[in-house]
């Protein structure tokens, strides 16, 4: 790609300055527009049950913890199933690391044939109705008794990231600049060392930006979990939905409990939203 | 660079992985007697989480037996329910099952009967348990196979205030045709209230429990005793078409959505004036904190044909078969569904959050009746007129008052609630939700036709 | 600066015989080695749970009576294809689907274009834009439907009450939001979720624009709306929003139970295994399903999209 150096001439640049501001405000209209039910479901967390039921919204209402004092301290302790999940998300985002690392520099570094299958064979996997491998997978589960057990949870996760990892991974991988690779192996560098001096220097937004999505992703899901997990393995977007009682005012907690819940993967979003960005500019597509 | 990422990375997948001891985080969070201790799978209503709470410092501190509860909201807790059980999967030794379930689950042999630990523990007393309740909790083998949590029927709640007010009387048994009349006339009275409460939610647990009432009273039923489906049957319509008119003329917002949350908050916040519900439902509004508190009416569920219709349900519990923790399972249930527990819970919480509706001490305890006044003698009323094999004016196939006895219900009454819920909001005929309910539930009486005569 | 991407035709060509061929299957096995963990993973993982999938479809099979089990031939997918419930499951799941993902790219687009220039605050602005995508998609759902849309205490319902007291009125529209549109509230708590996520492609994608494209187009008169370039961009996101929205089951069981019309695939094939028990008559819908999918994907991404073609360099 070449670049230029031509300047832009002012008289577009002015034009352009007019509608900026405008664009500006409208910009931060639609930002707090987004996050408004993100900042109402704190707010919510912060009052009584009572004050968090009503209508008009009582957006003043005085600040109280009692939706989080349900949660930490109510009938059950939160920090199993916040373990758990970060056990499961951790470790298969690990896994899901390791296997599409190699898969992925074989399917753009040095390519086998028809590449385009394999991927196509990756993508393919995510196309069964995932509630439809849950009954096999529970007999399965059962029979080998490993319902209850977060290695099972681990596994799955691992599977249900695996795909678009090596997607992410081979495109970010097809960035390498053959030039360099040609030139190591020109120098005598083993496999390591080019891993370690060409590729990893190009590959490491993208890496991050895997990991981080494998993560949210796998920290996010229910339905496995719920059906595979009992009390030992039990993960945190179960025990969110524990608080939806039929009976009763249960807002407050509620809000509470799901804050708590998706403050992880908040901070995590939050923190590496620039190698977001970055590893899905960098690569996604080509 | 990454060489030391790499290993953090890994030291710290292999710290997480070690530390749990290789399962996961949860489990006997009783403390002590990690063989011993039993695993419970419930609903997550109000008094669950009440003795999910009192567990550990009374039952776990006297037997040594820990407890690990998982607590989910109704239809989840039900579809996994229905999954450990169906499958024997042995995960649970103590489930929340009502007596819908438990005498289909009793005929497919999923859980264990409970008459040789009944006798041998005369603490427990199960002559006090209320009649109906063990009646429906007895599976056709005569065997009894769960024990109640807590019970209840249903009965009509009003705002005695708002009617005195307009100068309307309500009668101790209300007809259904005066009901409405009753609706229309307080309609409106007071800003922001409707006249009456009923519940819309898709769901063969939520709508249909009250609307079967209503349709048993009006002289209809799902399947008479020859397993012929009668949902397009005049009775049906008629009863579902004064539903469906008295929601959609002076009943709540939201009615499509309304469930049994959304009425009690709704007659709490005062936005309805009367409301046919459940009667566990006084407990709350009768609480301390309760804007209504002192204000509700409560009278019998109201009738057409027949002499009651309040419906009949028990959150109770019952042993999983594959359970390989029966004894200690059982000394669970029967702390939890005893005298000395409502006693507990009325000292340390309050004698309105007491389980009621299973015992008849519960109903000659000074204490409750002194807080529970209001309503204790019409819950009692409502429960001991209940019969679960007789409610209608025609015999019917199976057990059951606000449902029908059989596994298939469950689909069969919400695909047919989605219908009914959809009349209310306007997008669809009385008429025609019950024609295809009739369709739906033909598929499944053929099937029953056939076994009963092949 | 060529990448690798552009030399990757290059790394098959036909096999000699004799020892060189020997050394060029060996060379091809190498190759192949680093891609086998991650294939077998997936092939045990995916694959056996679809052929007992596949198996269980042909058979009588339901949990409540377990004494009638058997073979049923082609029985469960007569019913599959007759079945009202089924159409219509597949007719929502195709409307939920393109309606979440047409609108959050637009809406996507429209906002990284406004984010794609400098302004103070943009920071923040991106920073509120990704909160969305990262609250856990449950906790999301429950917002939703109690916070926001529930017609008594609901954030949307208080709002209105609170803007026709300005105007002295006592008299505020409640409306049902669920009940009144209810397929339109999951596709709006959905799109809320995955705009953010089309959003970020999009502004990857804007701010990767080689700079003499958009000088020599500005030059030219044009505003800027390079969409030849973008497409690519755009159809990354389609392609995965689709796959997750189809399989979205979170938000329906969550929102409506799946009453009310909103009832998708992946709602219904629960619905029978878990409510019904009908285990055979489930497998044989998922069967049905996937097979669709996958015919309706390789038409889209081989013939039509540009993601997969061979010659993808520039």
């Amino acid at each position: 790609m070449t670049t230029t150096t031509a300047p832009a001439p002012v008289a577009v640049q002015k034009r352009k300055d007019r509608s900026g501001p405008w664009l500006s405000l409208l910009a931060w209209v639609v930002g707090i527009l987004f996050v408004l039910p993100v900042v109402w479901m704190v707010l919510t967390s912060l009052h009584s049950e009572a004050d968090a039921a009503t209508n008009p919204p009582a957006v003043f209402a005085p600040l109280n913890l009692e939706g989080y004092r349900e949660f930490f301290s109510g009938g059950a302790t939160p920090w199993p199933p916040l373990l758990n999940s970060l056990t499961a998300s951790v470790v298969s985002t690990a896994l899901v690391l390791l296997l599409s690392f190699p898969a992925a520099y074989a399917l753009s570094i040095k390519p086998v044939r028809k590449w385009t299958d394999v991927l196509f064979f990756f993508l393919s996997t995510k196309m069964l109705p995932v509630v439809a491998g849950l009954l096999p997978l529970y007999l399965f589960a059962q029979q080998a008794g490993l319902l209850d057990n977060i290695w099972l949870l681990i596994v799955f996760y691992t599977s249900m990231n695996l795909p678009i990892a090596v997607w992410m991974m081979r495109s970010f991988l097809s960035e390498v600049p053959v030039e360099m690779l040609e030139a190591a192996s020109m120098d005598g560098a083993g496999l390591v060392k080019t891993l370690r001096s060409v590729i990893a220097p190009v590959v490491m937004p993208g890496i991050a930006a895997t990991a981080l999505i494998c993560f949210i992703f796998s920290w996010n899901e229910l339905l496995f979990a719920r059906v595979l997990t009992a009390t030992v393995a039990e993960t945190a977007p179960v025990f969110l939905t524990s608080f939806v009682t039929s009976q009763g005012l249960f807002l407050a907690q509620l809000c509470a409990a799901a804050f708590v819940v998706s403050l992880p993967v908040l901070v995590a979003g939050f923190a590496a939203q620039d190698k977001l960005v970055q590893g899905l500019s960098l690569g996604s597509v080509k | 660079m990454s060489g030391v990422r790499v290993r953090t990375v890994l030291t710290a997948s292999a710290a997480l992985l070690l530390l749990p001891g290789c399962a996961g985080w949860g489990g006997t969070s009783g403390g002590s007697g990690g063989a011993n201790s039993i695993d419970v799978l419930m609903v997550n209503n109000p008094q669950m989480i009440d003795l999910q709470r009192l567990t550990a410092d009374n039952f776990t501190k006297q037997t040594g037996i820990g407890v690990n509860f998982t607590v989910l909201p109704e239809n989840d807790v039900r579809d996994k329910i229905s999954q450990e059980f169906s499958s024997q999967a042995g995960q649970y030794d103590v489930a929340s099952l009502s007596n819908f379930e438990i005498p289909i689950y009793a005929k497919s042999k999923w859980i264990a009967p409970l008459d040789d630990y009944v006798a041998a523990d005369p603490t427990f007393d199960q002559a006090d348990i209320l009649p109906p309740m063990t009646k429906s909790l007895t599976a056709d083998d005569g065997k009894l196979y769960g024990e109640p949590f807590y019970g209840e029927s249903s009965f009509l709640m009003y705002r005695k205030d708002v009617l005195d007010a307009a100068g309307i009387q309500m009668p101790a048994k209300p007809t259904w045709q005066q009901v409405a009349d009753i609706a229309a006339q307080v309609d409106g009275k007071q800003p922001g209230m409707r006249g009456i409460c009923l519940r819309g939610q898709p769901g063969w647990g939520q709508i249909f429990a009250p609307l079967t009432t209503v349709v048993n009273t009006f002289g209809g039923t799902w399947f008479d005793k020859d397993w012929n489906a009668q949902v397009d049957a005049p009775a049906f319509e008629q009863a579902t078409q004064f539903y469906v008119d008295l929601v959609r003329a002076h009943g709540e917002i939201g009615a499509p959505q309304a469930g049994f949350t959304e009425c009690l908050n709704n007659l709490i916040q005062g936005n309805v004036a009367m409301w046919y519900d459940a009667t566990s439902a006084a407990g709350s509004l009768e609480a301390a904190d309760s804007p209504v508190k002192g204000k509700i009416g409560y009278a019998a569920a109201p009738v057409v044909q027949t002499a009651s219709s309040g419906w009949l349900y028990a959150w109770s519990w019952s042993i999983q078969q594959a359970s390989k923790k029966k004894e200690n399972a059982w000394k669970f249930i029967s702390w939890a569904s005893s005298r000395q527990y409502e006693e507990l819970v009325g000292s340390q919480l309050g004698w309105s959050k007491v389980p009621a509706g299973k015992r008849s001490s519960t109903y000659q305890n000074a204490n409750y009746l002194q807080e529970a006044s209001a309503f204790a003698k019409p819950t009692e009323d409502a429960i001991s007129s209940a019969d679960p094999r007789n409610p209608g004016v025609q015999p019917r196939p199976a057990l059951g008052i606000q449902f029908v006895d059989i596994p298939e219900f469950t689909d069969l009454g919400t695909q047919v609630s989605q219908y009914v819920s959809s009349a209310i909001a306007g997008q669809m005929s009385v008429d025609e939700a019950l024609k295809r309910g009739q369709r739906l539930a033909d598929d499944v009486a053929e099937r029953y036709r056939s076994r009963q005569n092949g | 600066m060529t990448s690798v991407a552009e030399k990757t035709d290059q790394g098959a060509a036909p096999a000699p015989a004799g020892a060189a061929g020997v050394a060029r299957r060996a060379a091809g096995w190498a190759r192949r080695a680093p891609l086998l963990p991650a294939l077998v993973f997936m092939i045990i993982v995916t694959q056996l749970p679809f052929v007992a999938t596949l198996v269980i479809s042909f058979m009588d099979w339901n949990a409540y009576y377990p004494d009638e089990r058997g073979f049923a031939g082609f029985d469960n997918f007569r019913r599959v294809f007759t079945d009202v419930n089924m159409r219509d499951a597949v007719w929502t799941t195709i409307l939920l689907t393109a309606g979440v993902v047409l609108i959050s790219i637009i809406l996507g687009l429209g906002i990284a274009l406004l984010l794609d220039r400098k302004f103070r605050g943009r920071g923040a602005v991106r920073t509120m834009m990704i909160a969305p995508f990262l609250v856990v998609p449950v906790a999301a759902a429950l917002l939703w439907k109690h916070a926001l849309y529930n017609p008594e205490y609901g954030l949307f319902n208080g709002a209105l009450t609170w803007v026709w007291k300005l105007f002295g009125s006592d008299n505020p529209p409640q409306p049902d939001w669920i009940s009144n549109m209810p397929l339109w509230s999951v596709i709006f708590a959905l799109v809320w979720q995955w705009t953010p996520f089309m959003m970020l492609i999009l502004l990857a994608g804007l701010q990767g624009r080689p700079l003499d494209v958009v000088e020599a187009a500005r030059i030219d008169g044009a505003s800027g709306w390079t969409l030849p370039h973008l497409r690519q961009y755009l159809e990354l996101g389609a392609l995965l929003g689709s796959i997750y929205i189809v399989q979205n089951f979170d938000a329906v069981f969550t929102i409506t139970s799946g009453g009310l019309g909103t009832a998708n695939l992946p709602y219904t094939i629960y619905q029978i295994f878990y409510q019904a028990h009908d285990y055979g008559r489930a497998s044989a819908a998922a069967v049905v399903v996937v097979i669709g999918t996958i015919i309706i994907a390789t038409f889209a991404l081989r013939t039509v999209s540009s993601l997969f073609k061979e010659d993808s360099g520039r």
